[in-house]
């Protein structure tokens, strides 16, 4: 099965490393062969661009990057959780990775140099739950307007907002 | 006057003297006002209220509502306002559908002001007119916090029939005062349209954006 060579390959280039596989849905059973694994933050680009570049692994296109936040998720250590979908177009093999990041000022590593797709994608974890990513070329917000300062999918952030949509202009009416 | 001697300088004094009975209130002036009124009335505002030039800015279901009305079914080509303009330039009415977001609502204030005086503003469903179920930090409460707003369609997504019942209601407008222009209007006349075919005012809505 390609994806456990994957992990294998893995697991011999990276010795020291604790990759946790598992299901991507802990608690269920693993038949669709979603393998999640666990990368540590400082160790992100190294292994990423192995990913891309084995001939074992070869996981060409990153097909989506978001955020999980973990606040008072039941037995979780960590807050915020960035999740690397990826997928090999020549091999046919999906991976998931987590990568674990923590209150205050949480920061990883961009890896907009190993797939470019990831520009945007940065930006809107950037913009929605306010993970920096250092070495981003352009990190602005993607999704909320110019002016905004706060996170909004953040688990503590409020549905109704901390008074955005309040403090903005009335149009005037002589203005035609 | 005198009648025999029409020279040109004499015309034109006889007109000024006309003009003069104009403002002073006299019986002519009267017929005279009354006339202009009744063409104004049945003549221009009859043509104007049926060829109302509608701007979609559809941002959601509503906008398929919008489109089934503009469409041969319910065809609101028979009110004359079919020619939908994508332009603000070329259009008098702005129907609002959907819901509006903040990031969007400095593009919807644009759009208001490129549009020709007079214009007009159908603010159609519940989410264009008070935000709707999405009582969150993203969407707008009402564009009537930013916008003049002369007339609610209410309904989620209103049927073809409300929305056509609220173009009419600008028929109504438009066959009462012509172009009164929109800052005579002061902030939009509010109107909500109702099953009963009578608009029904809406009260002054102080800013209140968040809540």
């Amino acid at each position: 099965m390609a994806i456990r060579s994957v992990i294998s390959a893995l697991q011999e280039q990276f010795p020291g490393v604790d990759f946790r596989p598992g299901p991507l849905l802990p608690g269920r059973s693993n038949e669709l062969r979603q393998i999640c694994l666990h990368l540590p933050s400082d160790r992100l680009i190294e292994i990423m661009t192995f990913l891309r570049e084995n001939e074992m692994t070869r996981f060409e296109q990153l097909s989506d990057l978001t955020c999980v936040d973990y606040l008072r998720y039941p037995g979780a250590a960590n807050r915020f959780a960035v999740v690397y979908s990826l997928l090999s177009i020549s091999l046919g093999h999906r991976l998931w990775i987590k990568c674990l990041v923590d209150d205050p000022a949480p920061t990883l590593p961009s890896v907009t140099g190993i797939w470019p797709g990831a520009d945007w994608l940065e930006r809107e974890v950037y913009d929605l739950f306010g993970i920096s990513f250092t070495g981003h070329p352009d990190l602005r917000r993607l999704m909320t307007w110019e002016g905004f300062t706060a996170h909004p999918l953040r688990k503590d952030y409020p549905l109704r907002g901390q008074g955005e949509r309040q403090n903005y202009e009335v149009f005037p009416r002589d203005v035609s | 006057m005198e009648v025999g001697n029409q020279t040109p300088m004499n015309a034109r004094a006889a007109a000024r003297r006309s003009v003069e009975a104009l403002v002073s209130g006299e019986w002519v002036t009267t017929r005279l006002e009354a006339v202009s009124n009744l063409i104004r009335r049945y003549g221009v505002n009859w043509c104007r209220k049926y060829s109302l030039w509608p701007l979609p800015f559809a941002t959601a279901c509503c906008g398929i509502e919008l489109m089934a009305t503009g469409a041969s079914r319910y065809d609101v080509a028979r009110f004359g306002a079919e020619v939908m303009r994508f332009s603000p330039r070329q259009s008098d009415l702005l129907i609002c559908a959907g819901r509006v977001a903040i990031k969007m609502m400095p593009v919807l204030q644009r759009i208001y002001a490129q549009m020709c005086e007079p214009k007009w503003v159908i603010s159609m469903g519940a989410c264009a007119s008070t935000g709707g179920v999405f009582d969150t930090y993203a969407v707008v409460q009402g564009i009537d916090h930013f916008m003049p707003v002369d007339v609610y369609v209410p309904g989620c997504p209103p049927r073809p029939e409300t929305l056509i019942e609220g173009i009419m209601a600008i028929q109504r407008i438009v066959d009462r005062e012509g172009i009164r222009n929109s800052q005579d209007r002061q902030g939009g006349y509010r109107m909500t349209v109702s099953a009963s075919g009578k608009d029904q005012p809406r009260g002054d809505r102080s800013r209140q954006a968040g809540e």
